[in-house]
């Protein structure tokens, strides 16, 4: 599309660290994104994906590393109206109509999209004319999204975009994304939604604790965490002992089933079997994206000390 | 030049904001004026003094306007999705000063016309010359706005506006007396923008303009405020 897309640069953050104080926000962050690739950055809240988002667009100055936008600084980028955003924080502007709004994004870049289309994309046009002030959260967040996306940018960076939303709204979201994508933008949304990372990412960037720990397609994530579940009935046994089996990361009761998250599964239905012979409607299934999730992201954070109060 | 155009929008719809700024001090002259109509104050006919004065405490409150307008955008995020378009800061600068001017030139207008409908007379060059000579003397003011607007937190902003104004317009004279004629609480007062601003309608019956002290009081004040608004800038842009 542009000269600085073709050069196939994508974006590039190398070793990106930040601390606000002694909080160490974001503790080296290295990852390249291709050109038209759709990013999933996801992660528990505080695992530092605003941080990292902010200093993509240069909002805040990383302590180390470098961050380049198709080639070039962030502040470069911004400049030259290749990025547009979707912020966590921002409110649309008052005194103004949802149209105006959008209009006064358009004329901030060099080669904005036509407003009524991108009104009609963004499903704005509905309350094309009502004030700022007077919107609805899922109004509110359309015409943010609307925002972000008038000035035609080459990257896209979505910080949270579908937080507070009915499932709805989420979905309506997610078909103007796509509609977007096809036209071959850089996608990077930040997300505590799985489900959102799973349906609408070519490639999923896990963080937690400032750090990417594990990056790839949804399904290789979920390979990679080599998650399994048992599912069992079996009445009347302390989750605690169940947690003590061998190959068991941790255990849970709903009722007189168990679910055990395990990361030997082999071992575990042994064990289970061994231990509690009257377990009854046995099932072992594939690691979810969530348990993958809550896996890769409880690593390093001593797992086993963890089994006790994911149990409760 | 859209941008400009919005912000230009967007202050004139805050129509409670621009009445105020408006009709606040017209009410003020009428009401205290009228009835002085043959007095004079400090060597100047009191129409004239107080005209000049309302004049300035009007215009001061329309050019700290972007500040209550920075303050809200920044709470509401605003501010750092501006700071990731093309836009450029100065642009952004350029119109909000811009803006705060054009609010601030109907109430000179108003005000001169309240004036000679209560008898000041002046030839048009003075006229000119006295609108000029505000316009220049609130470019203090309109760089307090900013900094107020970029440091003070939004539900705090309305006080500290109208405080600062408030504070200026008593200590320069704005209210119809002067609270020293000589002394230090005298030279403090000499030192203010605001106090120039007052004494502009009988500097320019005296002709010649501004004596270099109003000059240089008021270059000092802009001189010093500037970098102090580029780092409430800053600080505001690397926190928000």
């Amino acid at each position: 599309m542009s000269a600085a897309t073709d050069t196939g640069l994508g974006v590039r953050l190398s070793g990106l660290a930040k601390s606000y104080g002694p909080v160490r926000a974001v503790r080296g962050v290295d990852l390249v994104i291709a050109p038209g690739e759709t990013v999933a950055l996801l992660g528990p809240n505080g695992a530092g994906k605003t941080t990292t988002i902010d200093m993509m667009v240069g909002l805040t100055r990383p302590d180390e590393g470098r961050v380049s936008i198709f080639g070039v600084p962030p502040a470069a980028a911004v400049r030259d109206g290749y990025v547009g955003a979707m912020l966590q924080t921002g409110s649309p502007l008052d005194h103004l109509r949802v149209r105006e709004l959008v209009a006064l994004m358009a004329s901030y870049y060099p080669h904005p999209l036509p407003v009524d289309d991108v009104l009609r994309i963004t499903g704005a046009d509905e309350f094309a004319g009502q004030w700022t002030t007077k919107l609805s959260g899922g109004q509110a967040q359309r015409v943010r999204f609307a925002a972000a996306l008038v000035g035609d940018p080459d990257l896209l960076l979505l910080d949270e975009p579908t937080a507070g939303i009915d499932v709805e709204g989420r979905r309506d979201f997610w078909q103007a994304m796509r509609a977007v994508t096809e036209r071959g933008k850089t996608v990077v949304f930040a997300t505590h939604y799985l489900e959102e990372a799973d349906a609408y990412a070519d490639r999923i960037v896990l963080i937690a604790r400032g750090e990417i720990v594990a990056d790839g397609p949804a399904t290789e994530i979920k390979a990679q965490a080599g998650a399994r579940s048992i599912r069992a009935t079996l009445p009347g046994v302390d989750v605690a002992a169940l947690s003590a089996l061998p190959g068991v990361r941790s255990a849970q009761r709903h009722g007189d089933a168990v679910l055990l998250s395990c990361a030997n599964s082999d071992a575990a239905l042994v064990a289970l079997l061994a231990a509690f012979p009257g377990a009854r409607d046995i099932e072992v299934t594939g690691g979810s994206l969530e348990e993958a999730f809550l896996e890769l992201t409880a690593a390093g954070e001593e797992a086993g000390r963890q089994t006790t109060e994911a149990a409760r | 030049m859209t941008h400009f155009r919005y912000e230009i929008l967007r202050t004139m719809r805050n129509r409670l904001f621009y009445a105020i700024t408006l009709g606040l001090p017209l009410v003020l002259f009428y009401g205290v004026a009228s009835g002085q109509r043959h007095a004079t104050f400090h060597g100047t006919a009191f129409p004239l003094y107080f005209m000049t004065a309302m004049a300035v405490y009007g215009a001061m409150y329309a050019v700290v306007a972007p500040g209550a307008r920075i303050a809200r955008d920044r709470s509401r995020g605003w501010l750092r999705q501006l700071r990731i378009t093309p836009l450029r800061a100065r642009t952004d600068f350029a119109a909000k000063v811009a803006a705060a001017y054009l609010l601030a030139l109907p109430t000179l207008v108003l005000l001169f016309l309240a004036g000679a409908s209560l008898g000041v007379r002046l030839g048009a060059s003075h006229w000119l010359e006295l609108a000029g000579l505000l316009l220049v003397g609130l470019v203090p003011f309109v760089v307090m706005g900013f900094i107020l607007g970029y440091l003070i937190p939004v539900d705090a902003l309305a006080a500290a506006l109208g405080g600062v104004v408030v504070l200026f317009a008593l200590f320069g004279g704005v209210f119809g007396f002067q609270l020293a004629t000589s002394g230090p609480l005298f030279d403090v007062m000499k030192g203010l923008p605001s106090y120039w601003l007052v004494q502009a309608g009988k500097t320019v019956l005296g002709g010649g303009g501004w004596p270099a002290e109003a000059w240089i009081v008021i270059a000092a004040w802009v001189v010093v405020l500037i970098p102090v608004a580029a780092l409430a800038y800053r600080r505001s842009a690397s926190r928000a």
